[in-house]
């Protein structure tokens, strides 16, 4: 990069409102060809408005948009991108019924004779631009039927080959396993060398400093640092983003679980509060056996696709089995029925929060009532006062921030929208918590407080099984760890043995060769 | 990938041919078991009955693939019939140019709504329905009128033919060639598919999702009517009690042929095939002789179930696959 160079891409003094919010009040940003730009911030900070802005899909209240040196104005996400200002979403935004080459080409097919689209050219230009990505694949089949990581190399191949100046990528990693992550780090790098700018949104801060060059930080709506990430602290970036002080921020550590402790679990004669035994799925889950006594974080690690979401779905009912059972508190539960697992006390909250848990159009007060509704009425006839009670304990005990009870959820911030669906299972008196990845895609202040959160309820006596892809959140949260591959439990850590590097020895311990 | 990508292959091959399958087996069936079935005079009947459902289903099978409903099909079908018999007191080209410029203009009007308005396909065309066959309804005294066809010329268009076969049935297999080319070799095909696959997401990719919409519509209008129109010919008259409940017949055919009702997958030859199973169904138990049609409806209401759920339990094939 070399900033004499022109920006290829700025904003000036660019402002955005919206009903009750500024969400972008005098940003300034500029982009210079060969540069990854790093954009932090925690959710609400005003990232993805002014990704949006940069994609036409929100005009600017006041300012000017600057794009090779002249004014420009957006009107579509088409307009943009024709001129040469491809994004990828966070969640792959392709269309997972069309094959492979069908999403990599749309709008460029290849046409053959009469203007018809030339199938056999295109199946073969779409190999040829996949292979570049590391994808081999036959790029007939539906999207769906392939990976995550690879449907977000194909968004990522299709941004990339529709001659883009400006890549932006939100989230881009937060699908992919490691290897995959490798992939697309050669991809910027090559990117960087074609003098493209890339704009890089994570919240994964070793992915920052392993790709980026540049960062601005962003909070409520305004730049709050703009410069070379090199230099800059980890700490410092932190405390940037949240806006507090630094000394605060190394004080609480990097997550906020208690660390110098490792409790035992009351394993005083008592049963576990959950015990899964000979799970097996074909081609999924391969008789794993998972115990969680009252009052411990049990932590299942490994990569992507080891089985872990399948392994908390199964314990809860969701996913269908072939063999093995689930006994709660002692007792077996009715497999396949996730409402025996919710009436004996045991609580999944999904990793796809969106899909799976939300329901993003009824209140806050409706969601978080929903499980525990049959515990909350008699005779049939929901109690109006019960649920009021409720939903106040625990708006106020989660610290939900939400104008009201009756605001719908999905006006919340993801953060928010994780403390919701954590009061819905907590009203229910849960004996045990499945936690798939909770602090997933949340800002850092909020993911603070759901681990602090996820340590009082152990310390209460609630028995807590979570997965997270963060090693660090792991280690610091849990205390035992099971470590997961191809469908099977492979290692079980304990004591001073739970820390990163023997998380991952024990993930690499076998059969390498093969991924799962 | 794991799993093995033959039963994923062999399910996506079943999701889109199995109509055409099951057809070929019922056709075999048919022939072993009725002496009468196998005729060149049986297969021409089928087929003529049938090309005129094939047409509206064509337009049908681009709407749903967009992730969208036509309702309106059955009232512009009569529609359509009724104005060219009218029309045809004028000569050929106004029986054929003014049902065709009435249906095409719902169809646009219809899809400029739900593409324009974000309203919902199903309540548009529900108005659709009921707003044509009122309007069908006006200009024919309530339906006491039923206009005769004058024009000889338009009338041949219908009755007359070649090989046995009447020219409804040669123009419902270029409209058939014409309608796969469009949807798997074109960019307005592709999009098609994108809108209905996830349209969200189709916008982002820069498909023009409102213009596919609306020519979505706008060519199940004038397919509906085109059908009409030589049924009318067909006739000689302006049939007015026609077309109720025609929609939900295509409908049926259009996802007992693999499209998805939900969008973003289909296909014209299983539309073909949904239709002419139907038409071999119907001619079936005619052939068995006791039963009557409304056997037909049961055993196309009880076909339709199972090829919803062998289409959910093949897709669940294909994601694990």
């Amino acid at each position: 990069m070399s900033q004499s160079a022109a920006p290829v891409l700025e904003a000036r003094q660019i402002s955005k409102r919206f009903p009750g919010v500024v969400a972008l009040d005098g940003v300034s940003l500029a982009l210079f060809p060969g540069e990854v730009h790093a954009l932090v911030g925690e959710n609400g900070a005003g990232k993805s408005t002014l990704i949006k802005v940069f994609t036409g899909v929100h005009r600017p209240d006041a300012g000017e948009l600057i794009y090779n040196g002249s004014p420009a104005a957006f009107g579509t996400p088409l307009d943009a991108q024709r001129a040469g200002i491809s994004t990828i979403y966070q969640e792959v935004n392709l269309v997972p019924m069309m094959s492979v080459a069908r999403n990599l080409m749309l709008g460029r097919e290849p046409r053959g004779r009469l203007g018809v689209i030339d199938t056999a050219r295109m199946y073969g230009e779409a190999e040829r631009i996949l292979a570049g990505y590391g994808v081999v694949t036959d790029v007939r089949r539906p999207l769906r039927t392939l990976g995550m990581g690879v449907q977000q190399m194909v968004a990522l191949a299709r941004a990339v080959a529709i001659d883009a100046r400006v890549v932006i990528m939100d989230e881009p990693t937060s699908s992919l396993e490691p290897r995959e992550v490798e992939t697309l780090f050669s991809v910027i790098r090559k990117l960087k060398d074609d003098g493209i700018a890339v704009v890089y949104v994570s919240h994964r801060l070793d992915e920052l400093y392993a790709v980026c060059d540049r960062v601005t930080v962003l909070r409520d709506g305004k730049v709050a640092h703009t410069g070379p990430l090199a230099g800059l602290e980890r700490l410092k970036l932190i405390s940037l983003m949240l806006g507090r002080d630094l000394d605060e921020v190394k004080s609480g550590g990097l997550t906020r679980f208690s660390r110098d402790r490792r409790r035992a679990g009351k394993r005083d004669g008592a049963p576990p509060a959950v015990r899964a035994e000979g799970l097996t799925r074909r081609q999924v889950l391969h008789g794993v056996d998972v115990a969680v006594w009252s009052g411990e974080v049990v932590g299942l690690g490994g990569l992507l696709g080891a089985g872990r979401s399948e392994t908390a779905k199964a314990i809860v009912g969701a996913l269908r089995l072939d063999s093995g059972r689930v006994l709660v508190a002692g007792l077996p539960l009715r497999t396949g029925s996730t409402t025996a697992a919710v009436r004996a006390g045991a609580g999944l909250l999904p990793e796809d929060r969106k899909a799976e848990g939300i329901i993003p159009e009824l209140s806050v007060r409706e969601n978080i009532a929903l499980a525990a509704l049959p515990s909350l009425s008699r005779a049939g006839v929901v109690s109006d006062a019960k649920i009021d009670k409720v939903v106040e304990v625990f708006m106020r005990r989660l610290k939900i921030k939400a104008a009201s009870p009756h605001q719908p959820v999905q006006e919340l911030s993801g953060g928010n929208q994780q403390k919701v669906l954590l009061a819905r299972w907590l009203a229910i008196r849960p004996k045990i918590l499945l936690l798939d990845e909770p602090t997933r895609g949340i800002d850092v202040g909020a993911k603070a407080e759901v681990q602090a959160l996820v340590d009082e309820l152990a310390e209460e006596g609630l028995g807590v099984l979570l997965i997270s892809s963060d090693l660090e959140e792991l280690v610091e949260g849990a205390d035992r760890i099971l470590v997961m591959r191809e469908g099977a439990v492979v290692g079980e850590l304990s004591g001073d043995d739970v820390t990163e590097d023997k998380i991952m020895a024990s993930i690499a311990e076998r059969g390498a060769e093969s991924d799962g | 990938m794991i799993g093995s990508p033959g039963r994923e292959q062999v399910s996506r091959v079943l999701q889109q041919h199995g109509a055409l399958m099951v057809l070929a087996a019922l056709v075999i069936v048919g022939s072993l078991a009725f002496d009468s079935f196998a005729t060149e005079g049986n297969a021409a009947s089928i087929l003529v009955s049938s090309s005129f459902t094939a047409i509206i289903a064509i337009g049908m099978t681009f709407v749903i693939i967009s992730g969208g409903i036509d309702l309106s099909v059955g009232s512009l079908f009569v529609f359509g019939g009724v104005l060219a018999a009218y029309g045809s007191q004028y000569g050929l080209f106004v029986a054929l140019a003014l049902p065709l410029a009435a249906c095409g203009l719902v169809g646009l009007l219809q899809g400029l709504l739900i593409a324009r308005t974000g309203m919902a396909p199903f309540i548009v065309t529900l108005a659709g329905l009921l707003g044509v066959r009122g309007l069908m309804l006006a200009i024919s005294d309530e339906g006491a009128t039923t206009y005769l066809v004058k024009d000889s010329a338009f009338a041949q268009l219908g009755q007359g033919g070649v090989l046995g076969l009447t020219w409804p049935v040669y123009i419902t297999a270029i409209l058939a060639v014409a309608a796969m080319i469009l949807l798997q070799r074109t960019a307005f095909g592709q999009n098609v598919y994108a809108v209905g696959g996830n349209e969200q997401g189709a916008a982002l990719m820069g498909v023009p999702v409102a213009r596919t919409k609306v020519y979505v519509y706008l060519m199940s209008g004038l397919l509906a009517g085109l059908a009409g129109v030589l049924n009318a010919a067909r006739l000689s008259s302006g049939v007015t009690i026609l077309g109720i409940g025609l929609e939900l017949d295509v409908i049926a055919a259009v996802v007992i042929g693999g499209t998805l009702l939900t969008g973003g997958a289909g296909g014209i030859t299983g539309t073909i095939a949904g239709v002419l199973l139907l038409g071999v169904i119907q001619s079936l138990i005619n052939q068995v002789g006791n039963l009557t049609s409304a056997f037909q409806q049961v055993v196309s209401g009880l076909f339709l179930a199972l090829v919803v759920v062998a289409q959910r339990l093949l897709g669940r094939a294909q994601r694990l696959g």
